[in-house]
C-alpha cells in the first residue's frame, strides 16, 4: 500500500476500495481467530476456573512461572497459603504479609526456622517436568512426523507427475487416508494396533518379525512411533498433492531445453525442479507442521494418557476441563501458540534463505 | 385492553395453538408436548436400554425424547457435562451421573426435591439414598448400583481341579497354572487376568480394591486425611506391577472395561475385574464364552486386616439446572429410575438394581443369578472418597491413578511413588482440609 501513497489519486483511490473489499474478511478474521486468542491470553492471566460460583482474579505471569507457595495454596480466612513440609510432615501456614510461617492448625508462629527451599518452589506451566516432557514428545513427533511425510509426499507426487496409464485413478486412491476424519482412523489404528487383536500384530508374527505380540501403545516408545506412522499414513496424500499442484505449474520448455542440453534427470531435479516448487513446498511444510505442533487426537485416542505420554494440546486439555483450570490450561494454549508462531517464523526464515543469495 | 409485547402475544398464540393441538390428540396435559434430551452412556446393552425406557415415558406423557451418547471413558464424559453445564448449556435435560460426580457438579444440578412427589426415595437402599441427598435437596435419583466383581471361566476352572480364588495369592496360581496349560494347548494370546489400567478413573477403582483389600485404606479417609502411603498399599500396587505382561498383557495399561471385556468374552483370559454389565453381554447367545464363565466377589490379600472389597459404583440419573422443563426431566428421571424400568434393566441388561425389593425377584434372579450375592458385597464395597474430596475429587483421583499408572509401568516402586503421591495430595487438600 505503499506505494499508492506515492501515486496518483487513482491509485490511492484503488488501494481504498481494496480495504473496502478486505474489510469484511478482515472482521470475520479478528472475530473468529483475534478474539478468542486474545481472551485465551488474557484468561492465562486469571485463575479461572470452570466450575461456577469462582470470580476470577488477575494473578500476572503466576499461570506461567512463579516461586513460592503454591499459588493455588491460597487461603483467604487464614490470610496465608498453605504450605506442606515434605521432610517434616508438617502442615504450616506461610503469611506474606509478615513474611513468616505459622502452624496451620493452632495460627502460633513457629519457634524454630523453617527451611524455605523446602517448602517453597517453582511452579506454574514452566516449571511442570510434564509439559516438558509433552513439549518433546510433540516436537519430535513434529519433526519426524513432517520429515517422513516431505520425503515421501514428494516421492509420490513425482511418480504422479509422470505420465502414468491410470494416473487419475491413483491420484483418488492417494487420497483416501487423507479423506478420513482424523478421529476415526485414530480409532481404526487403535484397533489395528491392539495388543490381543490387532491386525498389526498377527501379520508381523506371521512374517516372523517379533517373537511376540506388542503393545504399541502401551510403551512411550513404541507408542510415539505407532502415533507417527499413522499420521505419516493420514497426511503424506496432502503433502504429495500439494507438491503434485506445484509441479504442474512449471513450464515444459524448461525440460525440453534440458534434455536437448542432455542434462542428468537428478542435477535437473536439485537445479530446476526443487528451487522451482520451494515456495509451494515450504507453504506445505508449514501447514503440515502447525498441524503437527496442535496435534491432540492422535494422542489422546492411541494412549494411555499417561503422564509421559501427552502432547502439548492434551496437557492444555487436562489442565482446563480435567482440573477445571482454565488459568492453567490457557497458560498452555498460549505456549502451544507461542511455539507454533516461532516455529513458523523460522520455517519462513529458511524458506527466504535461498542457495544463489536471490531476493 | 393495553398492548402487549409481540414477544407475549406470539408465546400466548404458541400455547392456545399447542393446547388445541393436545385436545385433538387427546392428549391433554398441563403443558405443550416437550422435547427432552437424556445424556446416557452407550457401555454395552446401555443405550438400547436407556432408549426403550425413554421412549416408553415419552409415549406414556405425549412428548418426546432424544438420546444423546456421552464418550465412554468416564473422565471425558465428565468433562463434556463439565463443558455443557459451564456454558448454562439446556441441551441436555436428563444425565446420567457417576455416583462420584454430584458432588463435583453439585452447583449444576437441579433440586429434585420441589419437582417430585415425597417419598420417591423410598424403596431404594438407604446408603444409596443417602448419597444423592445434599441437606434437603435432591441433586440425583440413583438408577443403578455397582460393585466390582471377579469373573472366572468355570469350565477352566473345572478342568484343572482349581477352586475360585479366595485371595490374590490364589488368583495368581490358578492363573499361572491356566495361562501356561491353554499356550501349551496352541493359544499363544491366552493371559491370566484382565483389568482396567489405562490412566484414568477406572485405575483408581482398581487400585482401590487392590490396597482396600490388603487393609491398606481407601487412600483418603472418610474424614479427609491423607492415608495411601502405607506398607499395605505399596505391597498391593507392587504385587499389581508384577502382572503386568506375565499374567496380564502389556498392553493392560491402555485398557478400559471395554478392552478387558472383548479379550475375555473372546475367550483369551481366565479372569476379569469388571462391573455386573459384563455379565449379561457374556451370556449373550452369540457370545463365545456364554454358559461357562460366572463370577465371584474379588480376591482378599494376605494380611491380617485383608478383606474383600469392591469399588462402590453405580449410576445416578440428575436433571441439569438449565433445562427448559423441569418438571417433566424430573419425572422422566423418576420414570427410568421407577422399580419396573430398574427390573427390566437388571433382567435384559444385568444392571443391579437400587432397590432391595428387586433382589428378591425370582424373574431377575433366573436372568441374572450373580445378582443374588450382590446385596452382601454392597455392604462389603468401598466408596471412592469422592464426598470429602468435593469438586476437587478429579484431580486427586488423578494423583492416584497417575501414581499407580507408574508403578504399573515399571518406572517406579509403590513405596517411593506412593510417598511422593501423599505429598501431592497434602499440598492439594491443604493438609487434608479439602
Amino acid at each position: 500500500m505503499d506505494r499508492a501513497r506515492d501515486a496518483g489519486p487513482l491509485a490511492r483511490a484503488r488501494a481504498r476500495t481494496a480495504w473496502l473489499f478486505l474489510a469484511p474478511a478482515l472482521l470475520v478474521l479478528v472475530l473468529v481467530a483475534g478474539w478468542p486468542l486474545v481472551s485465551t491470553v488474557w484468561l492465562s492471566l486469571t485463575d479461572s476456573r470452570l466450575d461456577a460460583g469462582h470470580q476470577a482474579r488477575f494473578v500476572g505471569t503466576d499461570n506461567y512461572l512463579r516461586y513460592g507457595p503454591a499459588p493455588d495454596a491460597w487461603d483467604e480466612e487464614a490470610g496465608g497459603y498453605f504450605v506442606y513440609d515434605d521432610a517434616t510432615g508438617a502442615a504450616l501456614l506461610y503469611r506474606p504479609d509478615t513474611d513468616a510461617f505459622y502452624d496451620w492448625d493452632t495460627g502460633a508462629a513457629l519457634a524454630g526456622p523453617v527451611d524455605r527451599a523446602a517448602v517453597f518452589a517453582w511452579h506454574g506451566l514452566l516449571a511442570d517436568p510434564v509439559w516438558w516432557r509433552s513439549v518433546a514428545n510433540t516436537v519430535f513427533y513434529t519433526v519426524v512426523s513432517v520429515s517422513l511425510e516431505l520425503a515421501l509426499g514428494l516421492a509420490i507426487a513425482l511418480i504422479l507427475h509422470a505420465h502414468l496409464p491410470g494416473r487419475g485413478l491413483l491420484r483418488a486412491a492417494v487420497l483416501i487416508p487423507w479423506a478420513i476424519p482424523t478421529v476415526v482412523s485414530a480409532q481404526l489404528w487403535g484397533w489395528m494396533l491392539n495388543d490381543q487383536v490387532g491386525v498389526v500384530n498377527a501379520v508381523l508374527l506371521d512374517l516372523g518379525l517379533i517373537a511376540e505380540r506388542i503393545a504399541w501403545t502401551a510403551e512411550p516408545a513404541t507408542a510415539l512411533a505407532a502415533i507417527i506412522a499413522v499420521d505419516v499414513w493420514k497426511t503424506t496424500p496432502f503433502m504429495a498433492l500439494l507438491l503434485l499442484a506445484a509441479l504442474q505449474t512449471l513450464p515444459n520448455e524448461i525440460y525440453e531445453a534440458a534434455r536437448l542440453d542432455g542434462v542428468h534427470p537428478v542435477r535437473l531435479f536439485a537445479r530446476v525442479t526443487l528451487p522451482l516448487i520451494l515456495p509451494a513446498l515450504m507453504v506445505a511444510v508449514i501447514f503440515r507442521t502447525l498441524d503437527a505442533l496442535r496435534v491432540f487426537d492422535l494422542f489422546y485416542l492411541l494412549t494411555s494418557n499417561a503422564d509421559d505420554m501427552l502432547a502439548m494440546s492434551v496437557y492444555a486439555r487436562r489442565q482446563m476441563i480435567e482440573f477445571q483450570d482454565v488459568g492453567a490450561g490457557s497458560a498452555a494454549a498460549t505456549a502451544v501458540f507461542a511455539i507454533a508462531a516461532a516455529a513458523t517464523a523460522l520455517l519462513v526464515l529458511i524458506g527466504r534463505i535461498e542457495p544463489e543469495g536471490r531476493r | 385492553m393495553t398492548t402487549i409485547p409481540l414477544q407475549d402475544r406470539v408465546r400466548r398464540t404458541a400455547r392456545r395453538l399447542a393446547l388445541t393441538a393436545g385436545l385433538i390428540a387427546g392428549t391433554i396435559g398441563p403443558a405443550a408436548a416437550a422435547n427432552l434430551t437424556v445424556a446416557c452412556s452407550a457401555l454395552g446393552t446401555e443405550s438400547d436400554l436407556c432408549r426403550e425406557a425413554a421412549q416408553a415415558w415419552a409415549d406414556e406423557t405425549g412428548n418426546t425424547v432424544e438420546i444423546v451418547h456421552p464418550p465412554n471413558a468416564a473422565s471425558e464424559q465428565l468433562a463434556l457435562y463439565q463443558q455443557l453445564l459451564a456454558a448454562e448449556s439446556p441441551d441436555i435435560d436428563v444425565l446420567q451421573l457417576d455416583v462420584v460426580w454430584p458432588g463435583i457438579l453439585g452447583d449444576h444440578l437441579l433440586d429434585l426435591a420441589p419437582h417430585l412427589p415425597d417419598g420417591t426415595l423410598d424403596g431404594h437402599f438407604p446408603a444409596t439414598a443417602d448419597s444423592v441427598r445434599s441437606g434437603d435437596a435432591i441433586l440425583a435419583l440413583p438408577w443403578f448400583t455397582d460393585a466390582a466383581v471377579l469373573y472366572y471361566r468355570s469350565d477352566l476352572l473345572a478342568e484343572h481341579g482349581l477352586d475360585v480364588p479366595e485371595t490374590w495369592d490364589d488368583l495368581e496360581a490358578a492363573a499361572a497354572v491356566v495361562q501356561a496349560a491353554e499356550r501349551a494347548a496352541g493359544n499363544d494370546r491366552f493371559w491370566g487376568f484382565v483389568w482396567q489400567g489405562r490412566a484414568y478413573e477406572g485405575l483408581t477403582c482398581n487400585a482401590l480394591e487392590w490396597v482396600a483389600s490388603e487393609g491398606g485404606g481407601t487412600f483418603i479417609g472418610p474424614d479427609g486425611s491423607i492415608t495411601l502411603d502405607n506398607p499395605a498399599a505399596a505391597r498391593a500396587l507392587d504385587r499389581a506391577a508384577g502382572w503386568v505382561g506375565t499374567l496380564s498383557p502389556p498392553g493392560i495399561l491402555t485398557y478400559a472395561e471395554e478392552d478387558a471385556r472383548a479379550v475375555f468374552q473372546s475367550g483369551d483370559a481366565l479372569f476379569m475385574r469388571n462391573w455386573p454389565y459384563a455379565y449379561a453381554l457374556g451370556q449373550s447367545p452369540d457370545s463365545p464364552i456364554a454358559g461357562s464363565f460366572d463370577v465371584a466377589p474379588l480376591p482378599r490379600g494376605a494380611g491380617p486386616e485383608a478383606r474383600h472389597a469392591a469399588t462402590l459404583g453405580g449410576q445416578h440419573l440428575a436433571v441439569s439446572a438449565y433445562t427448559r422443563h423441569p418438571d417433566l426431566a424430573a419425572d422422566l428421571a423418576r420414570f427410568m429410575t421407577s422399580e419396573a424400568v430398574q427390573r427390566e434393566r437388571a433382567i435384559a441388561g444385568s444392571f443391579a438394581p437400587t432397590r432391595p425389593a428387586l433382589y428378591e425377584d425370582a424373574a431377575v434372579l433366573e436372568a441374572a443369578p450373580f445378582l443374588a450375592f450382590l446385596p452382601a458385597t454392597l455392604r462389603e464395597a468401598v466408596a471412592r472418597p469422592a464426598a470429602v474430596t468435593g469438586t476437587a475429587y478429579n484431580e486427586a483421583s488423578a494423583i492416584v491413578y497417575g501414581a499407580v499408572h507408574d508403578v504399573l509401568s515399571g518406572n517406579a516402586d509403590g513405596a517411593a511413588r506412593l510417598a511422593e503421591a501423599h505429598g501431592d495430595l497434602m499440598q492439594l487438600s491443604r493438609g487434608g482440609r479439602w
